[in-house]
């Protein structure tokens, strides 16, 4: 209870409070523009945090990071184009009600749906502090570097049809983290005797180039698209009471989200995918469900807002991030001065309190700003998406050229501009190489720790934690295996002439 | 026959135009630095394997250049889709927005947050094809925005133009601070 109180102090603050409200509005709107994810938003806002205090800006870009979601699903209910990548199921029964005239009736069930999966994962996150306060500090250099390892695993074997392209481009990303002088013996790796090649890839550079230039070139390059003209009339209450008819789905649809949320390298794609299985086959009406199904629209969104709020369980705890916005969260608290792991856990659990009591009223922020403001959103998401492009490429200057005024990290950010934007076009997944990037150091810095303690190699495996990490890793190779093997045979494998435009492999 | 059609079967997926051309000069690009291993790393005497600075560098590459052919290989067995030049045409066209974005940055030093902030949405505005005066006021109005946000409330660290130093008294000192 004083862990509480005392989060609530840190919490009471006007600039906190200013923060949260500036970022969760800002996260909705950011969410429900077309073409701009939560991670374009934070990476650029990043730098323009560092002057304020650890928990302020932490907020805000913590505001940005939860609510972009809720406002992805608008677009995607209302004009069939999700607003984030991880609102595309939305589409399937969002939209057919809306073009059936029931679009205040879905955008309503969608803002209950998701603020009920949000304020779920939240609680589940609060009633596992204890535990995690418990577990985290028996996770030695060995157990992180199996969970990483884990984590680097999942996200390859997770992107099915992709599984070699998420796997070359994570070990890029392993790579990239190497280049540069090398923290221990200072020898220089792969700097081709170039100085600015020295101090390495700034991952704020690195994120910044392939979610935010990539995204402005590809609006300004290709054929400009103002998005529909929408419009909703009615009570936006309605959801509510819906919901309560449909509650079995969203508690397990979260809970699902929360599950997957905790699992590195998982993700939202997945968390919908079993939730929206699972909805359709407990279903009275599983007919419906693509057709404009209230029960396939909860499932979808309330599974994917719980995962933000559950990701941060390792990301907190153990300090590796599941997914390429933890990772870059996780990069915001660094540059806090706030060290996720084990000691945050032990040392600063007021402060992880006031991060999930601010998480919380987030969630009540957005609900509130959506109840009244739709219209809103749906006038601002009419700017036209070269329009759109250019406010990018200005905004990313900013990010990316106060970082420390070098217009090397301007060419280094331009560079990974335009291979992303290749990647982008080929729909191949950026996410793999930013975990290949942060999980490739925790390794290297992991494996040098734990090997020091390690006499034969059974030793890394043979405390508790570690070695339920490892059978987790080969369970996981098994299991990918199986299903390669069994789509072989029964050849429903993924389809090899698409189209696959109705599952994007970008995140962010 | 019968094997090969199973090859096939094994490594085939969904390719759009121009994914050969971007596996093969990934792969080539993995092999450059899987050949340069030796020479841009160093393997450190007395050194355990597990802390040799050549290890990581060595896993990233070797790992990219594998999975780098498999995927190459995908390619090749994968049915193609007609557009390949004219994709890579496309990706070729991202290099006159890194000019306008360098130019930025080089004009920003010299001339100062504000007016080149304005000078590049007001010329991006146009080029992207918005010529009515609603869009160039839209984009002006943008560009002191994000100036005034960024340099003047948020104090973010970007230097002053050269530019301000020919400003007159009165106002130098705000331009500097603030715009």
């Amino acid at each position: 209870m004083d862990t509480l109180i005392s989060g609530l102090a840190i919490l009471a603050h006007w600039d906190v409070m200013v923060a949260l409200l500036i970022g969760s509005i800002g996260g909705v709107i950011i969410g429900a523009l077309p073409g701009v994810g939560p991670a374009i938003a934070i990476a650029i806002l990043l730098p323009a945090t560092f002057s304020f205090e650890p928990i302020v800006g932490l907020t805000l870009l913590l505001g940005i990071y939860g609510s972009s979601m809720y406002g992805g699903a608008i677009p995607a209910i209302l004009i069939n184009t999700p607003g984030t990548p991880v609102n595309a199921l939305t589409t399937y029964d969002g939209y057919p009600m809306t073009k059936r005239g029931e679009g205040h009736r879905a955008v309503s069930l969608a803002y209950t749906a998701s603020f009920f999966g949000g304020v779920f994962s939240i609680l589940c996150l609060i009633v596992l502090s204890p535990l995690l306060a418990w577990i985290a500090p028996h996770f030695g250099s060995r157990e992180i570097f199996l969970a990483a390892f884990l984590g680097i695993l999942l996200v390859v074997v997770a992107h099915r049809g992709q599984t070699f392209a998420a796997g070359m481009l994570a070990f890029l990303g392993i790579f990239l983290n190497t280049v540069g002088l090398e923290p221990v013996k200072y020898t220089k790796r792969y700097t081709f005797d170039q100085s600015w090649l020295a101090s390495g890839f700034d991952l704020i550079v690195v994120v910044l180039g392939l979610f935010a230039i990539s995204q402005a070139f590809l609006l300004l390059i290709e054929r400009d698209h103002t998005p529909e003209r929408a419009t909703v009339s009615g009570s936006m209450m309605s959801g509510f009471k819906e919901l309560l008819g449909i509650k079995r789905i969203a508690t397990v649809s979260s809970s699902l989200g929360v599950l997957m949320g905790m699992i590195p390298g998982v993700g939202e794609f997945t968390a919908q995918f079993l939730s929206y299985t699972y909805a359709q086959k407990s279903s009275k009406t599983p007919e419906l469900f693509g057709k404009g199904s209230p029960e396939g629209l909860v499932a979808s969104e309330a599974a994917n807002i719980a995962v933000p709020a559950a990701a941060m369980i390792p990301l907190l705890a153990l300090g590796i991030p599941g997914e390429a916005l933890t990772a870059m969260m996780l990069t915001v608290f660094y540059v806090h001065n706030v060290i996720p792991g084990p000691q945050l856990f032990a040392d600063q659990l007021d402060f992880v309190m006031a991060l999930y009591m601010a998480l919380i009223l987030l969630n009540v922020i957005v609900l509130v700003f959506l109840l009244f403001s739709t219209n809103l959103l749906l006038r601002i998401m009419q700017i036209p998406t070269r329009f759109l492009g250019m406010m990018i490429l200005t905004l990313s200057f900013i990010g990316v050229y106060s970082l420390r005024n070098s217009a090397t990290d301007c060419v280094i950010a331009m560079g990974f501009g335009v291979f992303g934007l290749i990647l982008k076009r080929l729909n191949l997944p950026i996410v793999p190489i930013i975990l290949g990037i942060v999980l490739g150091g925790i390794m290297e810095v992991k494996l040098r720790t734990a090997m020091a303690a390690v006499k034969t190699p059974l030793d890394f495996v043979s405390r508790p934690i570690a070695a339920i990490l490892f059978v987790m890793i080969l369970l996981v190779l098994i299991l990918h295996l199986r299903t390669l093997i069994r789509e072989h045979k029964t050849k429903q494998g993924p389809d090899p002439i698409g189209p696959d435009h109705e599952h994007s492999s970008q995140q962010g | 026959m019968a094997k090969l059609k199973m090859f096939q079967d094994l490594f085939q997926r969904y390719r759009r135009p121009g994914d050969l051309v971007f596996a093969v000069l990934f792969l080539a690009f993995a092999a450059f630095l899987l050949s340069q291993l030796g020479e841009q790393t160093v393997i450190a005497k007395r050194t355990k394997w597990y802390s040799q600075p050549a290890l990581w560098p060595g896993i990233g590459v070797v790992g990219m250049f594998v999975f780098g052919a498999f995927h190459l290989l995908g390619s090749l067995v994968s049915p193609r889709i007609a557009g390949r030049w004219t994709e890579v045409l496309f990706w070729l066209r991202a290099a006159e927005y890194v000019l306008y974005f360098f130019i930025y940055v080089v004009l920003v030093p010299q001339l100062g947050y504000l007016p080149s902030t304005i000078v590049f949405t007001l010329f991006l505005t146009m080029r992207a094809g918005f010529r009515g005066w609603k869009a160039c006021l839209s984009a002006v109005l943008f560009g002191i925005v994000t100036a005034l946000i960024f340099r003047g409330f948020l104090q973010v660290k970007i230097p002053a133009g050269e530019i301000y130093q020919y400003l007159p008294d009165g106002i130098r000192s705000f331009a500097m601070i603030y715009l």
